[in-house]
């Protein structure tokens, strides 16, 4: 019994791990979408991110400025996309699709070019990594508080300062979102552009401000995957992560904090997933890990069906903002 | 002297609220505002009435910065203003309620007023600032609203009043209102009145664009008129009568018009009896159509854009069905049981030449070929049911064009490509070739160019005279007096009465057309 509590324990700090990425980058859907831009080049913007954030990271020996060059890439990336979307009127999806594609060519061809390593940079030393942070007092604590304290020792602490990031940044978009002027412009603008335009904001500013955010957060997401916890970047190493969480800001109907229990729910799945595989369970046998793994689509697919209640994106998405006339 | 004035009215000098000089603007070869002029006293609701297309709200859109006039000056309370975007206008109080609300549907009533005026403050703040000032408002001129309510669940009524209190809570002091009873019932137009001049008690200059006679009447101090770009009338309320109003609308001058020769009528082949449509909103949007139309004639449906035309041609193609009433094709009865669809119409030989030819009657991104044959396309020469035989149906494309003069005369173009005027005759081609035995026709010369109208008549005066029956929908009284042979005029769904050509004045119609009826409309003729 306290092998399988230990065992839970492990899979839920796993999940806050699997999780981040997902978490950032449902944020910066949400940032996006509200404001009316599709955003389905999440996976190229994290994906860039990764390679920027290791080779600088590699190259510089600090993992602050590889953060810093990865942010601006994702931005980078975020502001072609609205160029194309909103000064342009392009359609989202293509231009977002097209992003991605740029991303996983582009990454293993620069990746060769630099490091001739087959697309992947070099392992990074520790010292150019986030590493975890052991909270004070862990050991002690498990040793004698019980329960509490095996909680405290395991999930809790031993994280890097990405993760803690990853759960702020759902606060910091909450309360942007619902609590602050630009918030509520970011939402009307994304339901209702007309609206807008007609008490004097530009509609356009309101869009590339929230896909800028949107790119910064991205990048966050990258920036962890390859010196967090990774060690390096490994060609098209974020493996569809983006399409999940863009699968679990959709779960979420577009509000932050349902969208980080969607994040944690996908990533407790795959969590799983990697521990069951070939285990025997009481009464049930042994699960398909495959299985797992595809249930946040196959959920995501159940929900959009309207299974589970009405979901009502935001109501301008996807249409191009023009002006009467 | 004049400083004595300006002393004695504090700050604003002017008795004007607003002032408007020479005014013209061009979109393209379309003069909408031609040297327009208009005063509008201090504290009064002034009236802009006529027909669609006379400018009034190109004017309006430029008072309210939305457009830059291409010359002539405007003075706000005795200022001259320049505006560059709705923004300025807004500053110097003008403030505008759109025809379609500019509201945020899953927002609070209070989110709505204030986005983009939220104060620096920060959002919370801003808020409750916003609630205490909009209490005040909401006690001033009774415009009731709850103010957590979320807008898309209140209805229209109260949608507008946000939109009003919205331009309030900004600092307007002169209000634009774009046909503001269009979506409202009967009971919230009557609200909206007594809004009104609550607003006007407390000193606040209305602008109410309408082309309804008795709301101008009921609740305006002066009233202005404009026909065809040009202000033609300009008098206080009390001075007029709606029948003057409507003539001013329309013209005075009384046409007649022999250029196509009246033929002999011949038997009924569409019989309509009590046809009614109710829309989405619940309102009758035609009510109790009873009318024949004859082989051999033109019927002409005259009456403002927006009175029931739409909805009588869409039943009768078989697009909605009628909620009341019936109509008879031959031995065919149609009614809200026995549905009518747009298929089972054309094989009647009843074809339809839709008013929106962008929209209903072309695929813009088709080639010409293609749009030639929408509806047509079981045609055996044309298609074998599963495979279309694109050679011919290119071959019978140029046919099309060339026997309907369409330039450029090449079927491979996109439909997009082509002119107003050829794309509508793209359509009509298409419509004709059937040889239907009814043609319902639906703003067959709007946004085309003059020598393509002459060509359109000819072509409908053609058809006549081979025998089909033809009811023509327009809003230009021009086209209507010059092609039908009868006249029917409809207003709010109902018609007003049908009129035979030759006895048929332009005033008369006119009146007809504001809502008073035949009888009365009759009399004052002479």
């Amino acid at each position: 019994m306290t092998d399988f509590w230990f065992q839970f324990l492990l899979a839920l700090d796993s999940t806050l791990r699997v999780a981040t990425p997902l978490i950032f980058c449902a944020m910066a859907g949400i940032f996006s979408e509200r404001s009316g831009i599709i955003d389905i080049s999440l996976e190229g913007k994290m994906l860039m991110a990764a390679f920027v954030a290791a080779a600088v990271a590699y190259g510089t020996g600090s993992p602050w400025i590889g953060a810093f060059a990865a942010i601006t890439v994702s931005i980078i990336a975020s502001l072609i996309h609205g160029f194309a979307c909103i000064i342009h009127r392009g359609n989202q999806v293509i231009s977002g699709l097209a992003i991605n594609i740029l991303a996983s060519g582009l990454t293993v061809i620069i990746g060769i070019a630099l490091f001739r390593q087959g697309g992947q940079t070099p392992t990074l030393p520790k010292t150019s990594r986030f590493n975890s942070l052991e909270l004070p007092l862990a050991d002690v604590f498990e040793k004698n508080i019980p329960i509490l304290g095996v909680i405290y020792k395991e999930l809790i602490s031993g994280h890097n300062i990405l993760v803690w990031a990853a759960i702020i940044s759902v606060g910091i978009t909450y309360y942007i979102l619902f609590k602050t002027t630009f918030g509520l412009r970011l939402r009307a603008v994304g339901e209702k552009p007309e609206a807008i335009d007609s008490a004097g904001i530009s509609v356009t500013k309101m869009r590339f401000q929230a896909i800028i955010i949107a790119g910064i957060l991205c990048g966050l997401a990258g920036v962890y995957l390859s010196t967090a916890t990774g060690a390096g970047f490994v060609k098209e190493m974020t493996a569809g992560k983006g399409y999940i969480a863009l699968a679990a800001m959709i779960f979420g109907k577009w509000r932050p904090v349902p969208a980080l229990f969607a994040c944690l729910l996908f990533g407790f799945l795959e969590a799983v997933a990697a521990r069951v595989q070939g285990v025997e369970i009481m009464l049930i046998g042994e699960i398909s890990s495959d299985l797992l793994i595809a249930l946040p689509y196959l959920l995501t697919v159940i929900l959009l069906a309207g299974f589970i209640g009405g979901v009502t994106p935001p109501r301008a998405i996807g249409q191009p903002y023009i002006k009467e006339r | 002297m004049n400083a004595d004035i300006s002393k004695q009215n504090g700050g604003s000098k002017s008795p004007f609220a607003v002032e408007i000089k020479n005014i013209n603007k061009s979109f393209g070869s379309v003069h909408a505002n031609h040297e327009i002029s208009l005063n509008v006293s201090l504290g009064t609701i002034h009236g802009i009435i006529g027909e669609n297309g006379a400018g009034k709200s190109t004017l309006m859109s430029i008072l309210y910065g939305f457009y830059k006039p291409d010359s002539g000056e405007i003075k706000v309370h005795g200022k001259a203003a320049y505006f560059k975007q709705p923004l300025d206008a807004l500053k110097l109080g003008i403030g505008m309620v759109h025809q379609h609300f500019m509201l945020v549907p899953n927002f609070t009533a209070l989110e709505n007023i204030v986005l983009g005026a939220e104060g620096k403050t920060g959002l919370n703040k801003g808020l409750q600032n916003a609630r205490k000032k909009l209490e005040e408002l909401k006690q001033a001129y009774g415009l009731e609203v709850e103010l957590d309510s979320v807008t898309e669940d209140l209805p229209v009524g109260i949608q507008q009043r946000i939109e009003i209190l919205k331009a309030l809570y900004r600092g307007a002091r002169v209000l634009i209102l774009d046909e503001p009873t269009g979506v409202l019932t009967p009971q919230e137009t009557d609200q909206l009145f007594e809004i009104l001049l609550a607003l006007k008690s407390e000193g606040v200059t209305i602008l109410l664009i309408t082309h309804k006679l008795h709301e101008v009447m009921a609740i305006t101090d002066e009233v202005s008129v404009m026909r065809q770009g040009k202000m033609v009338g300009n008098t206080l309320t009390k001075h007029t009568t709606p029948e003057m109003l409507a003539e001013q609308m329309v013209g005075r001058s009384v046409l007649v018009n022999t250029k196509y020769e009246l033929q002999s009528i011949g038997k009924v082949v569409l019989s309509v009896n009590k046809l009614g449509v109710v829309d989405k909103r619940g309102f009758d949007s035609l009510k109790n159509a009873t009318f024949d139309l004859h082989a051999g004639e033109i019927l002409g449906v005259a009456g403002i854009a927006g009175n029931g035309q739409s909805e009588l041609l869409s039943v009768l193609s078989g697009i909605t069905l009628p909620n009341a009433g019936s109509f008879k094709i031959e031995e065919y009865l149609f009614d809200a049981k026995k549905n009518p669809s747009p298929r089972l119409m054309r094989e009647l030989g009843v074809s339809h030449v839709p008013e929106d030819r962008q929209a209903e009657g072309l695929v813009l991104q088709f080639q010409a070929f293609e749009s030639v044959i929408l509806g047509y396309e079981n045609n055996q020469k044309l298609g074998s049911g599963f495979l279309t035989k694109p050679d011919n149906i290119q071959e019978y494309c140029s046919q099309l064009q060339e026997s309907f003069d369409v330039r450029p005369q090449n079927p491979r173009l996109y439909s997009s490509q082509f002119s107003g005027g050829n794309q509508q005759k793209l359509v009509l081609s298409r419509e004709i070739s059937s040889v239907p035995k009814i043609l319902l026709v639906g703003q067959p010369t709007r946004g085309v160019d003059i020598g393509a109208i002459e060509f359109i008549h000819e072509t409908l005066i053609n058809m006549r005279n081979s025998g089909c029956a033809i009811l023509l929908v327009s809003v230009e009284l021009e086209e209507i007096l010059t092609l039908s042979d009868r006249i029917l005029v409809i207003n709010s769904g109902e018609i007003m009465g049908i009129v035979p050509r030759i006895t048929a004045t332009k005033s008369m119609l006119g009146k007809m057309m504001a809502g008073i009826p035949f009888e009365d409309a009759k009399e004052d003729k002479k």
